[in-house]
């Protein structure tokens, strides 16, 4: 390798769908430059590779439509053209789809940038017999044309050498002016003319023809840049009004027509399309044929969403049994090495079981996301959110929201880590906050244990009646904070549906695993302090004085003779003792402490001890209940003793509100956590537990009220 | 193509074309952010689109423009003004 120390920028830039992510992966070679998928790269991120001695700094930008200030995408890609300057910028274009592709193109032509032009996805325009006239493009477009297959790796290496002769100079990168009608010509030569006598001699012809284009549109952003020039501001907003009632047309449609003409002249002298010989609709035809037909498309849907939710859920049983086979294997192997003692129980009851209580759902995401990527790569993705755009845009949410909303009834960490496939950041957001309403699979032990107990003649009604109760909150949540809390305008709802493409295998498992690892990076860290912390809860202050002295008592009971009446004996000690440890641990402390807030709901100082154990995971609330009434720590749901255990401390009224408020209050910490970071800081997560206290709080009270005056 | 309707100049919009009927987009209403949007998506005066596709219920639809699919609700397509075919 020879020793350039000069680094070569490349910023990749392209339309949505035309395969920029496989693009840049098959570039930097090393997979780990990908980001954010399926959302895919809304922050930039770099990479670095080393080509015939050269170091290429490859940047992905987002994938965006065209270069205004319309969306923050958009507002990312023009800044770090206009401000890091770029020694190349490679516009990827899907060969297949160059008609609206090239709009983007015609905006960074205007900007002046030195450009490389990676043609995308040539394999199918290929098989729809469209070719091309390369030096007639090139030539047009002022810049090196290097076909690209980025699926199959085809043309990488002519880019990357491409890429490097334009950037040392041996290819020329040539400015290239769209031509105007001269009305519009006029405009502009006028309005340079007023920029001229504003920046003299700091703008080159290039610079100064951009932004009288930009002004003359009315580009928000740029406007705003030149504010300190009043008199500029205001003699271009005359001259576009002028412009507008001459042609009773606006003129950024004027321009936005223009370029499209230019498109159209540029493709009819340098594309070949030979009519198809067969005659055939496309396979994108056929497939939209079935999937969106008016009477199947639907029922496929929902066939699709029962496969994926079915997989994910009971396929993710096989592997989630051996992660707990190991997790215990492990804590039964820590506790044979390390003594008994602090360290023992803290990494025991604390670390191990707080972690493998969330690496257990490893699984599901992986399935999850194997099956998400799967329909994202194929297309189908977009098809399932135009079917369900109309249900959802009822309460606000965009069609793509349906999907998490689903995933929500097996587990809410996935769900809230699926709403990445919204593109509209609002949208987003608010789907984020309103899937943890969704009754995931964890709470129905604690519905089963309360349905049972309480109201045993009518068990699945009130279970259903839960799952209900769970989905009308989600949706006037939705609408609710679609209207007060998440500002910002709501996007139109402008989707493309792309053409039906194979997946490569290699990707599919590669977003899997990526988001494997993901979830583990960065929500281990938040679970693992909650789960010290909750350890810490239950297991202090160490020495409690004892209502009774257990010890000798249990003692006494072991020297006793082994009979059946007292092994019973010796296991209600036990019991009696882990009850009371619990209640005068701090976390019983703060639960009594608390408890005044809930008795309007009816709730006592167990109920509330036992809430404050679900923030963990919903699940634990059984486990909980199971140690304050004086009941084997391993019970279930369905166990008979702890239902009848519980089952005389509250009335029917009280068990109700109790279930409606574990159903609603707050997410679990996996969830929060997982809020954290896809709404990007501890501001949301924590609203998102106030929100769903209020809530729970207000519901489980609107039961208690109306109990009372029923009864 | 002929099968564009020829009355009622006024409102006459990419919403009210049926399924398998074309269009030529004389002019883009709603506003500026919709209408760069729209723009940038190939819906300029002079190009044509297809009603490919409706969901359920009939909105939203996907049109045919530039040989891609896109996908609107009815509240953006009535902005998309057509040409009446004479
Ligand atoms: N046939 C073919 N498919 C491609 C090519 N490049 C990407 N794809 C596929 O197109 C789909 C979208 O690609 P992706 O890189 O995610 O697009 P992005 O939205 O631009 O980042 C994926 O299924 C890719 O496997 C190509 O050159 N040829």
């Amino acid at each position: 390798m020879s020793g350039n120390n000069k680094i070569i920028t490349v910023a990749l830039v392209g339309n949505p769908n035309c395969g920029k992510t496989t693009l840049s992966n098959k570039l930097t070679g090393s997979r780990d430059s990908v980001a954010n998928y399926p959302r895919v790269t809304l922050t930039k991120n770099e990479h670095d590779i080393h080509y015939r001695g050269w170091t290429l700094r490859i940047v992905d930008l987002p994938g965006i439509y065209s270069l205004t200030s319309q969306s923050p995408e958009e507002r990312i890609g023009r800044d770090y053209i206009q401000n890091m300057q770029p020694d190349i910028v490679l516009n990827v274009l899907d060969a297949g789809n160059l008609d609206r592709n090239l709009f983007l193109t015609t905006q960074l032509l205007e900007m002046g940038c030195p450009l490389v032009f990676a043609m995308n996805m040539i394999d199918e325009a290929r098989s729809k017999q469209i070719s091309f006239d390369l030096p007639a493009l090139s030539f047009m477009l002022g810049g090196a044309v290097v076909e690209t297959d980025a699926a199959r790796g085809e043309g990488i290496e002519a880019l990357l050498s491409a890429i490097v002769d334009t950037a040392i100079g041996k290819k020329k990168s040539r400015l290239v002016n769209l031509p105007y009608d001269h009305h519009l010509e006029q405009a502009v030569a006028c309005a340079q003319c007023r920029i001229a006598a504003l920046h003299p001699d700091s703008m080159d012809e290039q610079q100064s023809r951009w932004l009288a284009i930009k002004l003359l549109e009315g580009d928000e952003d740029i406007l705003s840049r030149e504010n300190d020039h009043s008199a500029l501001i205001e003699a271009m907003e005359k001259d576009r009004q002028i412009l507008a009632r001459q042609h009773s047309e606006e003129v950024d449609a004027m321009f936005a027509a223009a370029r499209y003409g230019f498109i159209r002249g540029m493709l009819a002298e340098a594309r070949q399309m030979l009519p198809d010989p067969t005659g055939h609709k496309d396979l994108t035809q056929r497939l939209d044929a079935l999937f969106l037909h008016p009477l199947f498309g639907l029922p496929i849907f929902l066939v699709m969403m029962w496969v994926m939710f079915e997989s994910t859920f009971s396929l993710g049983e096989i592997p989630m049994g051996w992660i707990d086979a190991g997790v215990g294997w492990l804590s039964d192997l820590l506790s044979v090495l390390i003594p008994a003692g602090m360290l023992h129980d803290l990494l025991i009851d604390g670390i191990i079981a707080g972690v493998g209580g969330t690496i257990i759902f490893l699984p599901n995401i992986v399935i999850l996301f194997m099956f998400l990527a799967f329909f994202s790569e194929t297309g189908y993705l977009t098809r399932a959110a135009f079917l369900m755009d109309r249900l959802m845009h009822i309460f606000g949410l965009h069609g793509k929201a349906f999907i998490p909303l689903v995933i929500g009834f097996g587990c809410n960490v996935p769900a809230v880590m699926a709403a990445r496939t919204i593109e509209s950041d609002k949208a987003r957001l608010i789907t984020i906050l309103v899937s943890p309403f969704m009754s995931c699979s964890a709470r129905l032990p604690v519905f089963i244990l309360f349905a049972g107990a309480f109201f045993s003649d009518m068990a699945g009604t009130m279970v259903f009646i839960m799952y209900m109760l769970s989905i009308v909150v989600a949706m006037v949540a939705a609408i609710f904070l679609g209207k007060f809390v998440v500002t910002g305008v709501s996007e139109p709802f402008v989707m493309e549906l792309p053409p039906y493409r194979m997946p490569t295998l290699k990707g599919v498992i590669y977003h899997m695993w990526e988001k494997a690892a993901n979830f583990l990076q960065k929500v281990a860290g938040v679970i693992l302090i909650g789960s010290i912390l909750i350890w810490f809860l239950q297991a202090f202050p160490q020495n409690v004085e004892w209502d009774k002295d257990y010890d000798a008592q249990l003692m006494a009971l072991e020297m006793q003779v082994q009979t059946p009446y007292r092994d019973r004996q010796i296991v209600l000690l036990a019991r009696e003792r882990a009850q009371e440890r619990m209640r005068k641990s701090y976390l019983g402390q703060i639960g009594t402490a608390v408890s005044p807030v809930f008795a309007p709901l009816g709730f006592t100082w167990k109920d509330t001890v036992a809430i404050l154990t679900g923030f963990v995971a919903k699940e634990v609330v059984v486990a909980s209940y199971a140690v304050l009434y004086n009941q084997d720590e391993a019970d279930t749901e369905e166990s008979a003793s702890l239902r009848s255990a519980i089952s005389g401390s509250m009335s029917q009224v009280t068990a109700f509100a109790f279930m409606v408020f574990a159903l609603l209050y707050a997410p679990c910490l996996a969830t929060i956590a997982a809020i954290r970071r896809e709404a990007g800081g501890w501001r949301w997560a924590g609203f998102s537990v106030v929100f769903s206290l209020t809530i729970a709080y207000s519901l489980a009270f609107v039961v208690t009220l109306l109990g009372a005056a029923m009864t | 193509m002929q099968e564009t309707r020829s009355d009622n100049e006024a409102g006459y919009s990419a919403a009210e074309l049926k399924l398998g009927q074309h269009g030529v987009i004389s002019s883009i209403q709603g506003g500026d952010s919709l209408r760069r949007r729209l723009n940038a998506l190939g819906m300029v005066k002079g190009a044509e689109l297809v009603v490919a596709h409706a969901a359920p219920m009939g909105d939203p639809r996907s049109y045919i423009i530039l040989g891609y699919q896109v996908s609107l609700r009815k509240e953006e397509a009535r902005n998309i003004l057509l040409q009446v075919a004479n």
